[in-house]
């Protein structure tokens, strides 16, 4: 119970914190609904030569877009999390006051992430979204259950998406420098999530693997999900299965690394 | 008396390993702490001094238990501090002067809030200490602005509030007055003070400043390359590195070096003022006696010789001194 409000607690400083920086939430916005647009007018030049490519039309095609833009920093889906500060944290020591204090780093960090999370929905993901919804034809359900289902797909989403970062943050107690760490996560990112291309317009065999690896868990299960191009069971239990498999990894290389710092020292 | 700290043959040994070509790789031992041994009791508030790398912060890592010791047996509280890290936390509280614990982007107020959390403060505890830190450290004006905007001294004061809030039985300082103004220095180290005379809690002060040293510790430990150098009443330091007094003389006029025997040497003179050398140890008056009886003396006063100075003379040394006193 007191570890329960300690990690609100948490979660909720961190949402603060994301909240105070107003003109980077007022540019963010700017920049998503541009890109946003970009987008949108690709793709429908597109799906003007290729129909249903993917098993899209072209509302669902732009519909996809959007959804895109108004997760791309929820999901942190090229990184701009925790992850850059941790790495930080790690690299001049100061994780050392982390992990003096009577709480867990894993939980911590995933408490401040879901924070982080929940401002960028609300700060940066609402705006572009409900502009692309009012603009352009869009393939939105309007039964509530299902946009029900799909914020329970969003905040498994949330935690894949988590799980992945603090595995990149963590490589920082092996590596000197955490740039190409963090480089390799934006690129892929931007190729495994579909925020490029839906991973379901990928020619085979490789749309099949990216669309197993856990980055199909961020963007394209749910999209799917709330398109109504798949059930909610296979979404959930293809994201909840990833999300273990990340989080014990992750606790793994926690108790190695921790290790390593307590007796290699920071 | 109650050992609250207690260090038997501590050793930290560290892992170097060096790139000597291009896939060729050295690998070498470090020893940060050298089979380090020494008690505190609680409610001491002891300086813990030495240069840098001299295995100040790797003392204080392992009595935090981030750092497992390499050998040895650490006690705080009667706990290993390395196998339960977490239950200790509750007991201990710590500050780093160069780094802080605070939430960078939110006011004070809010990691103040999630201290309460951490260390599950009852709600009435919590209320009266945080009233009292705010009064003692004058936050109140400061509760509402983000940390990032503090300056430092006022970062530091929120810095000890926050390690503060859960009670914490011993209280472990490195460097709290690094980069401070004088008065934000005088004002922590009175906090300090105050906190180990009215709640008896324990201190451990690690610093390069020698005046904090002078105004809070009445023992000091001296550590290099990782064992004790001296450990021991803040006065003895002088004993122990030889250091001498100056006895500064101004005469009536310009007069040849005076000469008073092997109880004090000219080291300077400069017009008719006159520096004399004599033994920290011995007393200033049969000097000052003898001098006026023989020479036209105007003026004079004795200049306390410099700590830093004293432990300097220590490290070039380098050989151990421990007075019976404090040996266990």
């Amino acid at each position: 119970m007191g570890s329960v409000r300690l990690y609100a607690a948490v979660a909720a400083g961190s949402f603060r914190r994301y909240a105070t920086y107003r003109a980077a939430t007022a540019a963010g916005v700017f920049t998503n609904t541009v890109f946003g647009l970009i987008l949108v007018y690709t793709y429908l030049a597109l799906w003007d030569e290729r129909p249903q490519l993917g098993g899209y039309d072209q509302a669902q095609a732009v519909t996809y877009v959007w959804l895109g833009q108004a997760l791309f920093a929820t999901l942190a889906l090229q990184g701009g999390g925790f992850e850059a500060e941790l790495m930080e944290r790690i690299r001049t020591g100061a994780v050392a006051i982390d992990l003096y204090r009577p709480a867990d780093l894993q939980l911590w960090w995933f408490a401040a992430d879901l924070g982080r999370s929940f401002f960028q929905l609300l700060g940066r993901g609402v705006i572009p979204f409900a502009f692309g919804a009012l603009v352009f034809p869009s393939a939105l359900p309007s039964d509530p259950w299902l946009w029900l289902r799909f914020l329970l797909a969003l905040l498994l989403a949330m935690v894949v998406s988590f799980g992945i970062r603090f595995l990149v943050a963590l490589s920082g107690f092996w590596l000197l420098d955490g740039t190409g760490a963090l480089q390799l996560l934006m690129v892929s990112g931007m190729f495994c999530t579909g925020m490029a291309l839906p991973l379901n317009a990928f020619p085979e065999p490789l749309g099949g693997i990216v669309r197993a690896l856990p980055w199909s868990a961020m963007l394209q299960m749910p999209a799917d999900l709330l398109m109504g191009e798949t059930g909610a069971l296979r979404t959930y239990a293809f994201q909840a299965g990833w999300a273990v498999v990340l989080l014990v990894l992750g606790r793994m290389v926690q108790v190695a690394a921790t290790r390593r710092v307590v007796v290699q020292g920071g | 008396m109650d050992a609250f700290i207690e260090l038997d043959g501590v050793e930290k040994v560290f892992d170097v390993r060096r790139r000597t070509g291009f896939l060729r790789r050295e690998r070498r031992q470090v020893r940060a702490v050298d089979g380090l041994s020494f008690t505190v009791a609680r409610g001491e508030i002891v300086g813990y001094i030495g240069p840098n790398g001299a295995g100040k912060s790797t003392t204080i890592k392992m009595l935090t238990g981030i750092l497992t010791p390499s050998g040895g047996r650490l006690r705080v509280a009667g706990i290993d501090p390395a196998r339960e890290r977490t239950r200790l936390a509750h007991r201990i509280g710590v500050v780093f002067g160069q780094r802080t614990t605070l939430w960078w982007d939110l006011p004070l107020i809010d990691s103040y809030r999630l201290a309460h959390r951490m260390y599950r403060i009852p709600d009435a505890r919590y209320r009266e200490n945080l009233d009292r830190l705010v009064e003692l450290l004058d936050l109140e004006s400061l509760l509402e602005v983000p940390v990032r905007q503090l300056s430092l001294g006022q970062r530091m004061r929120g810095d000890i509030a926050a390690a503060l809030l859960h009670d914490p039985e011993v209280l472990y300082l490195d460097e709290p007055t690094i980069g401070l103004d004088v008065v934000s220095k005088a004002r922590v180290r009175e906090f300090l003070g105050e906190l180990n005379t009215e709640r008896g809690t324990t201190v451990l002060l690690t610093t390069h400043d020698l005046q904090d040293i002078e105004r809070l510790c009445s023992r000091v430990m001296v550590i290099d390359h990782g064992r004790m150098m001296y450990d021991g009443p803040l006065a003895g330091l002088h004993e122990a590195g030889e250091s001498e007094r100056t006895l500064v003389v101004d005469l009536e006029r310009e007069l040849p070096p005076i000469d008073v025997g092997p109880a004090a040497r000219v080291v300077r003179v400069e017009g008719p003022r006159q520096w004399l050398a004599f033994p920290a140890s011995e007393s200033a008056a049969p000097l000052v006696a003898r001098i006026a009886a023989e020479h036209p003396l105007v003026d004079l006063s004795v200049r306390e010789p410099d700590i830093e100075a004293v432990i300097g003379r220590m490290y070039a040394d380098r050989e151990t001194v421990v007075p019976g006193a404090r040996n266990s």
